[in-house]
């Protein structure tokens, strides 16, 4: 589990959808002790708790290009290694290895499905909010798979850029 | 022994496949490659079909099975040596932005100049996202950076996002 410093109240914000051009945009590092990064980190939080099925949000899916995301697989079937509820700034991926296919969606493109590979080994280092204290994540399954895919949305990608070919595509059947 | 191609478009109902395979297995034919769909909820499927059946009896026996009015069949000879091999390196190419017209044709016409053959395609609409993936095979004398360049270049000129990569090669 990661203990994350307090945080504000947060507010639950609209989730942009592709082609939203911010979410083909890469995002920049910011400094996760300015206070408009905390108030941030706190309304990914509060968006992604309200959001049925919302595992992960980045922030450039509410419309900031900042290197900040909110995670939570507690309680996904598919997870193994969970770390609870979480806000980084700034991650980088360290390691990641053993690549496998897997069935992503998103908030972001809610009309569709994919099969994407990605590492099921990951080590992420990344700060926490408030404190800017340095973090090393290391995971697996399902919560590595989230963590990559959130990532990309800072780097500028939505699973769509990702999937494995012309039939890994599908029209999304569950909302859950 | 000939290889004809069967294509069956239209309306969908419960039964078509059988309706249509038992046709042909009714008349000595044994499907090879079929694909089968359903766009925008209408029923899609290509078979090829061996068979010592001649065209025009294989057409006589598919046709009682479909309300002309509901389905198309249409039945063609296909030259049995014309068959394009997996030549090249295996990419995909993804595409995605706001619905216009000519992205699929403005996005292939760059693979074509270049010699590279698509070999699968998926497209979709939905509330307002256009969605292209097209898996093609690139041979060995084909510039891929040049083809890499005019692919960005000219998804830049439509406003939509593509991204042109080599395909996860199967571990077995």
């Amino acid at each position: 589990m990661i203990v994350m410093p307090p945080l504000p109240d947060g507010r639950v914000l609209p989730v942009l959808r592709a082609p939203e051009p911010v979410l083909s945009a890469p995002c920049t590092p910011v400094d996760p002790a300015d206070p408009a990064v905390v108030q941030l980190a706190a309304d990914l939080l509060a968006t992604q708790r309200v959001s049925p099925g919302c595992v992960g949000l980045a922030a450039n899916q509410v419309g900031v290009s900042w290197r900040v995301f909110s995670l939570d697989v507690t309680t996904h079937p598919k997870a193994r290694i969970t770390h609870g509820e979480f806000v980084v700034v700034n991650p980088v991926i360290e390691a990641a290895t053993r690549n496998e296919k897997g069935r992503e969606g998103c908030m972001s493109v809610p009309d569709f499905t994919g099969d994407v590979k990605r590492a099921t080994r990951l080590t992420l280092r990344a700060q926490l909010p408030v404190t800017g204290a340095e973090i090393l994540i290391e995971t697996d399954a399902f919560e590595a798979r989230a963590i990559q895919h959130e990532v990309d949305h800072l780097d500028g990608f939505v699973f769509i850029d990702r999937v494995a070919g012309a039939h890994a595509i599908y029209p999304r059947q569950t909302y859950l | 022994m000939g290889l004809l191609a069967v294509i069956v478009i239209g309306h969908d109902r419960p039964g078509i496949i059988a309706d249509a395979t038992e046709a042909l297995a009714a008349t000595g034919g044994n499907l090879e490659d079929s694909s089968m769909t359903l766009l925008r909820g209408h029923f899609v499927m290509s078979l090829v079909v061996r068979t010592q059946t001649a065209k025009s009896d294989v057409e006589a026996a598919l046709r009682p099975r479909f309300d002309a009015h509901e389905l198309d069949v249409v039945v063609m000879e296909l030259d049995d040596s014309s068959a394009a091999g997996g030549q090249g390196e295996s990419f995909v190419l993804s595409v995605h932005g706001a619905d216009q017209v000519g992205i699929v044709a403005a996005m292939t016409r760059v693979l074509a100049d270049h010699g590279a053959n698509i070999t699968d395609l998926t497209t979709r609409l939905a509330g307002g996202l256009y969605l292209l993936v097209a898996e093609a095979q690139v041979p060995a004398s084909v510039d891929g950076e040049a083809l890499a360049a005019a692919v960005e270049a000219k998804a830049a000129e439509l406003g939509v996002e593509a991204r042109w990569r080599a395909a996860d090669t199967d571990l077995l």
